[in-house]
């Protein structure tokens, strides 16, 4: 099924500044696991060291939380849209590190 | 799936009689004639008391047009002063406000554009031993702060007082808008369950922020605070509006209420206000320092063995953009790039690597001894402590 991931901008950086990119993929695992295998760097932003999605990460099938789906093993339809949505809170030095 | 929003201010028949004078019946003609707010409405928005949390970037356009609509009671919580690289995007403040208190600066900057409302100023940081206290006598709680701990603090004294939460938020030129706390909705907490983990937040390089983007999410804040008190037109409830303005798009997600949650699901575990810079993984409000210690040379130290004449290769590992802003005729390796490109570095040389404060520098520095360079330093404080400290043409960003 012919997907559109899209990458927001704070992981932009980590996947060549693109904001979006489109796969072949039956379930939502499978076109997270295609990005991230085209670009290696977003795999620690978005999965921990075991391969669980990041808590302050949600992803969307259309309109509709994963996690009310059935996770990463949410079906995908051709035309679908994958949407990255991590927690954003602007740019006080706290969230900065340098 | 849109929500229609039950108005928030008491429409009973003992109801205290307010009116407006004819001064104010002229200041807001352009709301009386629209049905949708009409004097009802009006009345509704001089009732009203909404606390601003921040005054800074979103702060400043929601007080502006909650101020112009009407709103009676406004509050302003704001810890800090205005500095000079917030007038790019903080538009309730002026050039002569620099150094001034932001709550207070905001406050009469919002009183001469109304001064029939009133406006207190709480210059003090919203801790989770003050903001029940704070939050309890408004109406709307509006968060337009800037970091993860008040973020979550400012949701949990929300949901434990039963205020809504208007909240939004940017990064760059993105932006997410919702309300939390109404009843039966979501909270931010059932969004993120969890916080970043400090270390794994964009670097500064890739931060900044289109000034005119928080005016833009903040203005829509303030539209959907009147909204609520008006009672009109579809809430954000139960919708993640996100924002894209290089893409100028607007798109919805759902936002669904977890059963699960722990602070506004069916069985509440958190009761109370807990430590929010413990929970982020960040202590204090100091900016971090540093995370690796190496070895370092001072900006004066530099400068004397660069007069003597000594062979020394100062290596630049911030970004284009930023060598464009000024530089030390550095070899520019971006941060990021420097594993893919430590061939270009000589190891028999001595490195002195700087970035624009010393942390990325210093990581670049802890990665290169690792990597067998063993005369690499560290530049104290940057390209900052350089024009502070050696040669003030320097310009600072």
């Amino acid at each position: 099924m012919a997907v559109k991931v899209m990458i927001p901008t704070p992981l932009r950086v980590y996947a060549g500044k693109r904001d979006s990119a489109e796969f072949t993929a039956a379930t939502v695992g499978e076109a997270l696991g295609h990005l991230t295998a085209q670009f290696g760097d977003l795999r620690k932003h978005l999965f921990t060291e075991d391969g669980k999605l990041r808590s302050f990460v949600n992803v969307y099938v259309n309109d509709e939380d994963i996690r009310y789906l059935a996770k990463e093993n949410t079906p995908t339809k051709d035309g679908d849209t994958i949407s990255i949505v991590p927690s954003i809170a602007g740019g006080s030095l706290l969230a900065c590190c340098c | 799936m849109s929500t229609k929003v039950q108005p928030l201010t008491a429409t009973s028949a003992v109801a205290p009689a307010t009116s407006l004078s004819n001064e104010e019946i002229l200041r807001y003609s352009r709301h009386l004639i629209m049905p949708e707010v009409g004097m009802e409405g009006q009345l509704k928005l001089k009732k009203a008391k909404v606390l601003l949390i921040g005054t800074g970037g979103l702060g400043a356009p929601l007080g502006l047009y909650l101020a112009a609509a009407g709103v009676g009671r406004l509050g302003l919580v704001d810890f800090d002063v205005v500095d000079f690289t917030n007038l790019q995007r903080q538009i309730a403040f002026g050039t002569a406000d620099v150094g001034k208190s932001k709550a207070q600066a905001a406050r009469a900057r919002l009183s001469d554009l109304n001064p029939d409302i009133q406006i207190e100023a709480f210059e003090t940081q919203l801790t989770s031993a003050n903001a029940l206290e704070l939050f309890k006598d408004f109406d709307i709680i509006v968060d337009g702060t800037d970091n993860f701990p008040t973020r979550y603090l400012v949701n949990d004294a929300c949901i434990l007082l039963g205020k809504p939460n208007v909240y939004g938020s940017i990064f760059r030129f993105e932006g997410q808008i919702t309300v939390f706390g109404m009843p039966d909705g979501p909270c931010y907490r059932c969004l993120y369950p969890e916080p970043p983990p400090p270390g794994l937040v964009p670097s500064c390089a890739e931060g900044g922020v289109l000034g005119v983007l928080p005016g833009i999410v903040g203005s829509i804040q303030a539209m959907e605070t009147i909204k609520l008190i008006l009672g009109r037109g579809d809430s954000l409830v139960g919708r993640l509006l996100l924002f894209d303005a290089l893409g100028m798009k607007f798109r919805e997600l759902k936002l669904r209420k977890n059963p699960n949650c722990p602070m506004c699901g069916e069985h509440r575990t958190i009761n109370k206000l807990i430590d929010y810079y413990e929970f982020c993984g960040v202590r204090g409000e100091e900016a971090p320092g540093p995370n690796v210690q190496v070895p370092e040379i001072a900006p004066k130290e530099l400068k004397a063995r660069l007069d003597r004449g000594d062979d020394l290769y100062i290596l630049d590992v911030r970004e284009p953009h930023e060598y464009q802003i000024c530089n030390l005729n550095g070899h520019l390796i971006p941060l990021g790039e420097l594993p893919r490109r430590v061939h270009e570095l000589d190891s028999s040389r001595e490195i002195v690597a700087h970035c624009r404060s010393g942390k990325r520098s210093a990581e670049a520095v802890d990665f290169l001894r690792k990597a067998g360079f063993r005369k690499t330093l560290n530049l104290k404080g940057g390209i900052l402590a350089w024009s502070d400290e050696v040669d003030p043409t320097v310009p600072k960003y």
